[in-house]
């Protein structure tokens, strides 16, 4: 089955990751522009990791076989450092219309402060001027109030709900995002966010329409096969097959398509353009066919000893 | 490190924008045609950064995503504008950008720090149309240092939109720069034959350089790139002549007829005689039927 990581930090991920994901099904992910787990100290360091997500690691990406995508925002951490935020948000429209971005995001709350508000509604202000869907960030902390507020914040500035995906949903979130008319984005993460099993009985309870699985893994203790191990969970648990499909490929394709950035034919049917920007040489890795990846081995075992 | 040499004929960088501006209009919609003109002209006469990044973003959206295709015909002609000139790879969308930024001013305001600020921000294929279209620019020396930040990425087809079909780096790099363009080439297993004017400007330090990652190469057992030999060859005698005997006792049918064509180009007497000892190649040589054209 063809899968899609639609949250995934892979500037943080090794080679071993890409090519782990490839071999399980991944096609496509996206990678929403975030923080680096310190704060930056200066706009410097915005404008070059933000030329990285449209850059290098989208070529990166092409090496494994994947189509990578990206967000680009002013997470709500940094929006708390005024001066380094009246700078980000300067560069923000310099990169939010270039190749393969698909939305305005990962926006949101962290502490719900009222610099966060600020900059989250500027934001979704330039979503709208620029026709983006917005990938939204729901807090860890104080989540199921954040949630509620950040739907109430994006109605306000009148976007359209189909067009915003609010992501780290969990058990106690889902129910008011779906009745709402968003997207509903779950983030397997261990320890912190969603388990698979939990996200399988969540599939049970409320189908696959608007439910999103993504892995968000990052340079944290994460998972990138999450999407995977969820989607082959779910089938060993009965989910419908055509579910399944819906919540780890179809639904962040047509979230996200609304962008006119991502489409399907851009991994099955990659143009000649991306082949030769993204892919080494004139060899596409990926054409509708299997991903040719090397046999998984155990990287890390002593046993596999020899490197050439 | 000597200067620059070589720089090949004057080019016509002017008729060179006028073809590429008829192969848009015969290639274009009406619509996209007729937004890239505006574009254009405004961009020429205004001075606004945030309007020509802008523009140069939208390129893609509004000219789509088809290649530029050009006839031989075409092909020919760019060639007699600029020497070295080969946009038959571009797109679509490289032809408008690179037409966008061709008709801005060169000084006044000065175009190498706006070229700068838009690599800086680049996506993939914007990072590859500003450095295909450097030919094309106003007031080209100035960019050269921006290029070689170019050269540094380790994305491959950015490297390659300055190295190969490219007339700029033969007519703008000092030899430093050159050299190591040329070494960086084979290091990350792209090909020398692209490179415009690599024999024009082959150089002895080069042919140094090139036996030296050869002998690295030998060392790891690894593969030595036949394409190597191109460069060494008009300059070997003495030990480079022991390397290239190795690859005609030791080396696979295309490496042979490297190092047979190295032997051809070299000065040396000493190389005209191991050359004799493989009369079939020396004939296909000077023939004309066996040159570095055909290897692949």
């Amino acid at each position: 089955m063809m899968l899609i990581d639609p949250h995934a930090h892979m500037i943080s991920r090794t080679t071993d990751d890409y090519e782990a994901m490839a071999a399980a099904g991944v096609v496509a992910v996206i990678e929403p522009a975030f923080w680096l787990g310190q704060p930056r100290t200066n706009a410097g360091s915005y404008l070059d990791y933000l030329s990285s997500l449209v850059g290098f690691e989208r070529f990166r990406a092409g090496q494994f076989g994947i189509r990578h995508y990206c967000t680009i925002g002013l997470n709500s951490k940094e929006a708390n450092n005024a001066e380094l935020a009246e700078a980000v948000m300067e560069l923000i429209p310099r990169f939010a219309l270039k190749e393969g971005v698909v939305a305005i995001g990962e926006i949101g709350y962290d502490e719900q402060t009222e610099l966060e508000d600020k900059y989250f509604r500027a934001q979704l202000e330039l979503a709208n001027q620029l026709d983006l869907p917005v990938m939204i960030h729901t807090p860890h902390r104080d989540k199921k109030r954040g949630t509620s507020r950040s739907m109430d914040v994006c109605v306000e500035h009148g976007l359209d709900p189909g067009r915003v995906v609010i992501d780290h949903n969990n058990e106690e979130t889902v129910r008011e995002v779906l009745d709402r008319g968003f997207w509903a984005a779950f983030s397997i993460y261990p320890s912190t966010k969603m388990g698979n099993a939990r996200m399988v009985e969540i599939l049970r309870q409320y189908g696959a329409r608007r439910v999103i699985v993504d892995s968000a893994c990052d340079w944290g203790i994460s998972e990138p096969l999450a999407v995977a191990k969820t989607a082959k969970l779910a089938l060993q648990s009965g989910i419908p097959e055509d579910q399944v499909r819906l919540a780890c490929y179809g639904n962040a394709l047509d979230a996200y398509g609304q962008s006119g950035q991502m489409k399907e034919s851009d991994w099955l049917d990659a143009p000649p353009v991306d082949q030769r920007a993204l892919y080494e040489g004139n060899s596409i890795l990926r054409g509708g066919r299997e991903p040719v990846v090397q046999a998984p081995r155990d990287r890390r075992s002593l046993d596999d000893l020899i490197i050439e | 490190m000597s200067g620059r040499v070589d720089h090949g004929p004057e080019p016509d960088i002017e008729a060179a924008r006028a073809l590429l501006r008829d192969w848009l209009s015969r290639r274009l919609e009406p619509a996209g045609l007729a937004w890239l003109t505006t574009e254009a002209a405004r961009l020429a006469a205004e001075r606004g950064d945030t309007a020509l990044a802008i523009a140069f973003g939208l390129v893609p959206r509004r000219l789509g995503r088809q290649m530029l295709a050009l006839s031989a015909e075409e092909s020919a002609a760019a060639g007699r504008c600029i020497e070295g000139w080969m946009p038959g790879d571009w797109s679509l969308a490289d032809a408008g950008r690179i037409l966008l930024l061709a008709g801005l001013p060169g000084r006044d305001p000065a175009f190498a720090p706006r070229f700068r600020a838009l690599c800086q921000t680049a996506d993939v294929a914007e990072a590859i149309a500003l450095y295909r279209g450097l030919p094309l620019y106003p007031e080209p020396a100035t960019l050269e240092p921006q290029v070689g930040e170019g050269l540094r990425s380790n994305m491959r087809s950015v490297f390659e939109a300055i190295a190969h079909r490219n007339p700029y780096p033969r007519r703008h790099f000092d030899t430093h720069r050159w050299n190591h363009m040329v070494l960086k080439a084979l290091f990350i297993g792209s090909r020398l034959a692209p490179i415009q004017g690599l024999d024009e400007r082959a150089n002895e330090e080069l042919a140094r350089i090139m036996r030296d990652f050869a002998h690295e190469r030998w060392a790891a057992g690894r593969p030595v790139p036949f394409e190597i030999w191109r460069c060494v060859g008009p300059f070997a005698s003495g030990e480079a002549l022991a390397d290239l005997e190795r690859v005609l006792d030791t080396g696979e049918a295309v490496e042979q007829r490297a190092a047979a064509l190295a032997l051809a180009a070299s000065p040396d007497p000493a190389a005209a005689a191991l050359l004799g000892r493989l009369p079939d190649l020396a004939a296909e040589i000077a023939s004309g039927r066996l040159g570095w054209a055909v290897l692949q």
